[in-house]
């Protein structure tokens, strides 16, 4: 045989090939894209929230319940505020909260959730069944309580969905490590000498990192509706604060005047769906084991 | 060939892999039964074990949580006209040992708790435990329809996403339940409310019945079930009528919940050899679906269903309120709106216990489902 | 139901020779490329009451092929060709029509009974649940007719084994439990894919056997996918090798494993062990199978064929040039391929005056001279 040939031949097959394995981006799904896009969007209006509100937030300067139209477009509240500005400026609250709130859960609990996994024992026991106690409450239950014993303020709800919002990670990180600890490169790995702690950290550390980064991507949604529900309780950014979940509030006693609550209530939705869609797609992206152990 | 030259290899004792339990007969059939039943009697009694020490560590953090709130007990609990009256101050530090270690006060706490005393509610001025009794059935009564509601709509509609897999349909109920899961509750029960109600009237609006209308003579509590036993025809429909816009408000989020972990679980089965080899048989399609595909997705979908019970327990304290349903979400609410205190933790409690209670319920029924989980 | 039954009677010679013709079948995937050809230009056909094999490695088409019997393709999949049972269309048959052949005239065995019985069914659930949608019965016409069944595939005891779940047999155990299954509605044909590959060797043989034993008992046409040639040794009639999609192969069974025309089924040969010699080391086949859409016209085998020259990588070899010709008298047939492939791969009376179609049924594609006894 000739070697022209089989270089053509290979080169159909390799180019064929090539083509089939330009696959699987989870940012080439069109719900990721429109979600980064919205996260996006909404991050600059945070940034530049002084340039797009036409009005200051918390000034009482125009007259009450005016519906949405030219000057005010999304209207007024009952205290006479522009309630777009309020929206705008509720991003300043809302989406660092979040990121704040997201960040030290995983923190907390991927650090009890590691050490319960390594340590094992007693350590391991004691974790868990705080994990376990804080499961037996339905979230905004426990968070309500937490809140109101601790005083309602924005600090303190802040903390209260910490509270609620760890154990997840730590279930999470637990099951991975336990899992990576007996896989057989970490005990091979280990078999070779590289018995000390940072060695198994660096041998795990890959294995946990992905999935939990996913479950906060997931976990970003959730918070933003504990936190600002807890403040439509009232258990949380206190007036005159532009908050959404406490504007909404403020719309229900005057429930007929639709644009005091209805907008603050997208802007909630329109976050929440965007981070939801960019950790669906991911959590798609992941292989079928990790998928099933972020929605247990 | 002939028959005996076939056959007699596959004898069982010649063929190596001789038939198991089938060739042990009746008798340890029956043997293996009264094993499972004692497996199941073992593992249910482990579970309420669990459940039990559960409830014990909620009124743990709920006394603890009553240690965290600054300044005096005693003014936290009582409020802030009971405090000007020191006669009424003195009774709740003996009380509840004040002047205690705090092991003690946990201790006096559980005594008082086990009494069914949940403390006095500063709003109603009444015992807290009176309040809930009277609050309960209209919250298990809206809670139920939801689930209700959920599972039908969450199941179905979850079983045909992953029948239409990454096809048009499965791509909508996608985003839709991504949105059920994203909406802030409260504010999908104002403007269903504000639409439905103010706007096309086709709710009867907030409560539990039409105004001047009585409750139907108290058997369960629940006034649709209250209604139908006593006949009461047109006390039921006002009664479903009433239910029905805030049930399907809270249904929302765990239809959401449930519809994605139904696709998820059906998708795992629905590629399985059984379920191939289920419709190389040539059975209808719903047959296939029902009997191959749901039952063994059920066992996941049954311990969400426990998830989203909690979730729609979360969700009454949001949209009672706004409903004007006379449950323990709205008196969780108020009782959150005026921070009082012995209220809250009742209610959370209380919440807590249910909630433990559904999920035995749920490890029960999956491990009747799936004899394998009664042995780990 | 009886219907379909009398259109096509079972004991009367169909029009067509064989009882289940498979002509010219293509089954084209959706990839992101487009359509692939995931079985191209498959074509066989079983008589009553004989094996037919189907072998090959996993993802060589065998059993989508299978799957295109039973209309139980994936969504989205194209079929061209034709499946004839006793002279009936399936290919381009309704699903509806198709419910009525699956599990009654066309019945499935799964590889791994492990997985193929349901899990949380009852085995007596899973005998007569198709009988009774097929055949009418009743409850306890179906349930004696399932005590009759477990006792052709010998399994002891059967009244208690219906009680029970599938968990509590042993994998052989299983298999007689599918294969009763399969037998509920008295099918005309079995298709057995990988009928014993997840068992011991010992309980294989006597699968093999019981498989035989019903082919001539019911005068069932079977078809036998395997990727093992040892287990077509055993019982096949004939036997046709698939790589790529394609039938590279085809014969009775002791002149396509006695004497192998193609390189490919040579290989699959090399890779048995040996009774005879136990120490002789095994030749695994170098190289995996092509990827769903990366075979064109040429030999699917090419890449990983130690024979191959340069018409291999260039056109397509043809199912009739074998046996024993050199690969220079094939260039006739080569040159002519372009506008017959499809046409020429299948019917052997229609290709002109090729030396080799005309006086065998053996035949291989390949332009590669098959060695005199390559084993």
């Amino acid at each position: 045989m000739t070697a022209p040939a089989v270089a053509v031949s290979r080169a159909r097959r390799g180019w064929r090939r090539g083509q089939s394995q330009g696959v699987g981006s989870p940012w080439r799904q069109p719900l990721a894209i429109v979600g980064v896009g919205v996260v996006v969007v909404w991050t600059l209006v945070a940034l530049l929230a002084p340039v797009i509100a036409p009005a200051d937030p918390i000034a009482q300067t125009s007259p009450l319940f005016l519906a949405p139209g030219a000057h005010h477009w999304f209207g007024t509240d009952e205290l006479g505020r522009d309630v777009f500005s309020r929206v705008v400026f509720g991003t300043r609250i809302t989406l660092p909260l979040a990121a704040l709130l997201v960040a030290a859960s995983m923190a907390i609990g991927s650090v009890l959730g590691g050490l319960a996994g390594l340590l094992g024992g007693a350590v391991d026991t004691v974790i868990m069944r705080i994990a376990d106690l804080v499961f037996a409450f339905p979230g905004i239950i426990l968070a309500m309580a937490v809140t109101a014993a601790l005083g309602p303020q924005l600090r303190n709800a802040v903390i209260a969905v910490i509270i609620v919002s760890w154990p997840i990670y730590a279930r999470l990180v637990r099951g991975l490590v336990l899992s990576a600890r007996t896989s057989q490169y970490v005990l091979s790995s280990r078999l070779l000498g590289a018995s000390s702690w940072r060695a198994l950290l660096v041998d795990i550390r890959p294995n946990v990192a992905g999935p939990v980064l996913v479950m906060g991507a997931l976990d970003l949604g959730n918070a933003i509706l504990l936190l600002s529900g807890l403040s439509f309780l009232g258990l949380g950014a206190q007036p005159p604060a532009a908050e959404w979940g406490s504007m909404v509030a403020a719309g229900s006693i005057n429930f007929d005047k639709w644009w005091i609550s209805l907008f603050p209530g997208l802007a909630i939705l329109t976050v929440v769906l965007a981070f939801n869609f960019v950790g669906d797609t991911l959590r798609d992206a992941l292989d079928p084991r990790t998928a099933r152990a972020l929605r247990a | 060939m002939t028959f005996a030259e076939t056959a007699a290899p596959t004898q069982p004792g010649a063929d190596s892999d001789a038939p198991g339990t089938a060739d042990g007969g009746p008798g340890r059939a029956r043997t293996a039964t009264r094993q499972g039943r004692a497996d199941l009697l073992r593992y249910v009694a482990r579970r309420i074990a669990i459940g039990l020490v559960l409830v014990v560590g909620t009124t743990l953090i709920a006394f603890l949580l009553t240690q965290l709130v600054p300044g005096d007990p005693a003014a936290a609990n009582l409020g802030q006209q009971a405090i000007n009256d020191p006669a009424a101050v003195a009774a709740f530090r003996e009380q509840h040992g004040l002047d205690r270690s705090l092991p003690e006060q946990y201790v006096i706490y559980l005594g008082n708790l086990l009494q069914g005393d949940l403390g006095i509610s500063q709003q109603s001025h009444r015992a807290v435990s009176t309040d809930l009794a009277e609050y309960v059935p209209a919250t298990a009564e809206l809670a139920f329809f939801a689930i209700v509601v959920s599972l039908l709509l969450g199941v179905t509609f979850g079983v045909v996403a992953a029948l239409t897999r990454d096809r048009w349909p499965d791509q909508l109920l996608r985003v839709a339940s991504l949105a059920g899961v994203s909406a802030p509750t409260f504010w999908v029960a104002l403007i269903a409310f504000y639409v439905f109600f103010f706007k096309l009237g086709w709710s009867p609006g907030g409560g539990r019945l039409d105004p001047g209308q009585a409750a139907p003579q108290h058997l369960t509590g629940l006034y649709t079930v209250d209604a139908l036993v006593h006949g009461q025809w047109s006390l039921f429909r006002s009664a479903l009528g009433h239910i029905v816009l805030p049930g399907l408000v809270l249904a929302i989020y765990t239809v959401g919940m449930l519809l994605r972990f139904t696709r998820a679980s059906v998708l795992e089965v629905v590629g399985s050899d059984y379920v191939r080899a289920a419709r190389a048989k040539g059975l209808p399609e719903r047959t296939v679906i029902a009997r191959h595909i749901l039952r063994p997705a059920l066992v996941g979908i049954i311990t969400v269903a426990g998830v989203a019970f909690g979730s729609l327990l979360s969700g009454t304290v949001l949209v009672e309120n706004i409903f004007g349903w006379p449950g323990i979400g709205q008196y969780a609410f108020r009782s959150a709106t005026n921070l009082d205190l012995p209220s809250i933790m009742g209610v959370s409690l209380v919440v807590a216990t249910f909630y433990i209670a559904i999920n035995i319920v749920v490890d029960v029924s999956y491990g009747v489902i799936d004899p394998r989980l009664r042995l780990s | 139901m009886t219907a379909t039954r009398q259109t096509v009677p079972a004991d009367q010679p169909a029009q067509t020779a064989r009882l289940l013709e498979v002509e010219n079948l293509t089954v084209s995937l959706p990839t992101r490329q487009g359509h692939c050809n995931a079985v191209d230009g498959v074509s066989f056909g079983i008589d009553r009451g004989a094996i037919l094999g189907l072998a090959g490695e996993s993802g060589s088409g065998k059993t989508m092929t299978a799957m295109a019997m039973l209309g139980l393709l994936p969504h989205g999949a194209r079929t061209g060709g034709s499946i004839r049972l006793a002279g009936t269309e399936l290919r381009t048959m309704s699903q509806r029509g198709l419910r009525n052949v699956r599990g009654r005239r066309i019945a499935l065995i799964s590889q791994d009974p492990a997985t193929s019985l349901h899990p949380m069914l009852s085995v007596g659930t899973q005998l007569t649940e198709h009988m009774r949608h097929h055949l009418g019965l009743s409850k306890d016409a179906a349930h004696a007719r399932a005590v009759e069944l477990l006792t052709t595939v010998r399994i002891p005891n059967p009244e208690q084994a219906l009680g029970h779940h599938p968990g509590v047999f042993s994998g052989g155990m299983r298999q007689r439990i599918a294969i009763a299954s399969a037998l509920a509605c008295d099918p005309d044909v079995l298709l057995a894919d990988e009928p014993t590959t997840a068992l011991d060797v010992t309980v294989q043989a006597g699968i093999l056997r019981l498989l035989d034993r019903l082919r001539r008992e019911r005068g069932l046409a079977v078809l036998i996918i395997t990727h093992d040639l040892g287990v077509l040794s055993a019982v096949a009639d004939d036997v046709c090798v698939m790589y790529g999609g394609r039938i590279v192969e085809r014969g009775r069974r002791a002149e396509v494993l006695g004497r192998p025309g193609h390189p490919y089924t040579r290989a699959l040969l090399d890779a048995l062990p040996h009774p005879e010699t136990p120490d002789s080391a095994l030749r695994p086949i170098p190289g995996s199978p092509p990827a769903l859409g990366a075979i064109g016209d040429w030999c699917a085998f090419e890449p990983r064929c130690g024979l191959r020259i340069e018409a291999c990588g260039q056109r397509r070899p043809l199912l009739n040039m074998l046996p024993g010709a050199p690969a220079a008298a094939l260039r006739d047939a080569a040159t002519t391929d372009a506008s017959t492939t499809d046409a020429s791969t299948t019917d052997v009376t229609s290709t002109s005056d090729h030396e080799a179609a005309a006086t065998s049924e053996h035949e291989a594609a390949c332009f590669v001279t098959a060695p005199a006894g390559a084993r």
